[in-house]
């Protein structure tokens, strides 16, 4: 057991280094989150006046919509380091060693989800420096946090499986860009929900994105709404195992095709 | 484990198809004794890759058996995977780490730790030529400076057997000639035994005691190089003619070129003609005679000693060349010529 222990942080070391050793990417991906915070949250300053933010302040309200978003979208991509490693070799160097296969797929997770968690206290960091107000204090912005990572987990799983699966960079691609802008806008990020028509409130409530940002906006809010904030972070952690799991699925199939 | 000499690989009629019926094994033997440099030469497509994987416990096969360090594969592949060490054709070494870095975690999945693992680091970094870049990252190396540290990351360990699945492919020839002299000198160590697969002939040749021809999947033929060379009797004559001829031409040419004393083994195909002779030059002005009387004309002829282009040719019945165009094409055809 200890071996399998030792051996994922040997396997998240190594990934973390491309984070660590490329610090230029981790800039560029948070300038699209900072374009959020302060062109779109200046831009629609006003819009909080309609009624339904349960805040006055719109840059309040658009960082968990900003950090969800920012963990969704860098994790999306997960399927192509993977795929990388696929074609360059590497996974297979590792198959034929007797390193634990799930500390292969555990390293991914467990990388993911810290790099995910850096951004995530970054954006909330950049925010407040911005002005932002997070009345739900340190114990908000860890279930912020929290849901953001399981959220990146369900996704980043999502992607692996799918990158072993098809072994085409155009495949990731295609599917990333179908579903990034619907998700984003079929969800909190931007408006109330009680100002969105209601169909796109009623397709919200299955969007995985809007649950990581309800669970964290709740608990960021002055009377965090538990019940709220467990219903749905309790989904994105069934759904973070579910698409872990189905991840090893395909990890299998990956050494039968091998 | 190893006082009883039993071989250091062994593998019995593997059967391995892919999905969409690609055959990619045909009942593949292979034995490998302890101790020797072993040669799978044969074109792309052969089965090289498929066997090397079988034998690393990347792929199961459909049926068969193989043995690697007295070890199972099917059963115990944990335990194969701690005997081998395995230098793949991508072996994929971090880009962003470095190359000590690369090494270290190779050795930390093997369960070396602290100065065990810094010592055979550095010492490898040494051997290999690469303690100058030990510290930068793997993504400025050389071609040939990412394959000695691919071979470094398969010897971490100390493994009593090496796979390296081409491990020439795509170098320069200094970088080659670099590589094979490393095999060499990997060869007369501690008894390592080595599974080297290629599909350059003069590689096979020039590295392996043993080599085993591999064509559509299974074993055509094996033995020393030198065994396997001297089977052939005399020199080779090859010819090119003006056009290629037909199945009646062919069946013609054979006979009259066959008729002439000295010469067997002919064989002719599209525009190529082979000949095997027991005085290759004296047989020349004969052969271009018999030629010339049939009413077919040469554009150049060769003698040589022969080599193992001669004995593939021999025994998987086409040359090398067409082989590796044809199982690159995923076409095989009989003859050659379509």
């Amino acid at each position: 057991m200890s071996t399998a222990i030792s051996q994922t942080w040997y396997m998240t070391q190594r990934q973390l280094l491309v984070f660590t050793r490329q610090p230029a990417y981790a800039i560029i991906t948070l300038i699209q989150p900072v374009i959020w915070l302060f062109l779109f949250g200046n831009l629609f300053k006003k819009i909080v006046e309609l009624g339904g933010f349960g805040t006055t302040s719109y840059l309040d309200y658009l960082v968990p919509g900003v950090v969800a978003m920012s963990a969704l979208s860098s994790n999306m991509w997960a399927g192509m380091a993977t795929l990388e490693e696929i074609q360059r070799g590497t996974l297979n160097r590792f198959l034929t060693t007797p390193v634990s296969r799930a500390a292969l797929m555990n390293g991914n997770v467990v990388n993911n989800g810290l790099v995910t968690a850096f951004q995530s206290v970054v954006i909330v960091l950049l925010a407040l420096a911005g002005g932002a107000d997070y009345p739900g204090g340190v114990v908000g912005v860890a279930v912020l946090v929290l849901a953001s990572v399981l959220l990146g987990t369900v996704f980043g799983a999502l992607s692996n499986a799918l990158g072993m699966l098809v072994q085409e960079r155009e495949s990731i691609i295609g599917i990333n860009t179908f579903l990034l802008l619907p998700l984003t806008f079929l969800s909190s990020a931007f408006m109330a929900p009680s100002q969105m028509p209601g169909w796109m409130r009623h397709i919200a409530d299955f969007n995985p994105l809007n649950w990581a940002m309800i669970a964290g906006r709740s608990a960021l809010s002055e009377n965090p709404d538990w019940g709220d904030v467990s219903s749905r972070g309790g989904a994105l952690l069934v759904l973070a195992v579910a698409a872990v799991w189905l991840s090893i699925r395909t990890f299998r199939s990956y050494q039968r095709k091998v | 484990m190893s006082t009883t000499r039993a071989p250091a690989v062994e593998a019995r009629q593997l059967i391995k198809t892919y999905a969409g019926d690609v055959t990619a094994l045909r009942g593949m033997d292979v034995t490998v004794e302890p101790g020797t440099v072993f040669g799978l030469l044969g074109p792309n497509g052969a089965g090289k890759s498929t066997t090397v994987k079988i034998l690393t416990t990347l792929a199961k096969p459909d049926s068969g058996t193989a043995t690697v360090a007295g070890h199972d594969v099917l059963r115990h592949p944990d335990r194969v995977r701690r005997a081998i060490g395995v230098v793949a054709q991508g072996s994929g070494a971090d880009p962003v780490a470095t190359g000590r870095e690369n090494l270290q975690l190779q050795g930390r999945l093997y369960g070396l730790r602290g100065a065990d693992l810094s010592s055979r680091v550095a010492e490898l970094l040494d051997r290999f030529n690469l303690a100058d870049a030990a510290k930068r990252p793997v993504k400025g190396y050389s071609g040939g400076m990412r394959r000695r540290l691919d071979v470094a990351l398969g010897l971490v360990h100390r493994p009593e057997v090496l796979f390296l699945d081409e491990p020439t492919t795509g170098l320069d020839p200094e970088a080659r000639t670099a590589m094979w002299d490393e095999i060499d000198r990997l060869a007369g160590e501690e008894g390592l035994t080595i599974l080297l697969t290629t599909h350059y002939l003069d590689e096979a040749d020039r590295l392996a005691e043993r080599v085993a021809i591999v064509d559509r999947g299974r074993v055509v033929v094996e033995g020393t190089p030198d065994s396997l060379k001297g089977e052939l009797r005399g020199d080779a004559i090859h010819l090119e003619l003006r056009e290629a001829v037909g199945d009646a031409g062919r069946t013609l040419l054979e006979g009259a070129i066959g008729r002439l004393s000295g010469l067997h083994e002919v064989l002719v195909d599209g525009r190529r003609v082979s000949v095997r002779a027991d005085d290759g030059a004296a047989a020349v002005p004969a052969l271009l005679t018999a030629l010339d009387r049939a009413g077919v004309g040469v554009a150049a002829a060769t003698v040589a000693r022969p080599s193992l282009d001669d004995v593939y040719l021999r025994y998987a019945g086409r040359r090398y060349s067409e082989a590796d165009t044809e199982a690159t094409d995923g076409l095989v055809l009989a003859g050659g010529a379509r």
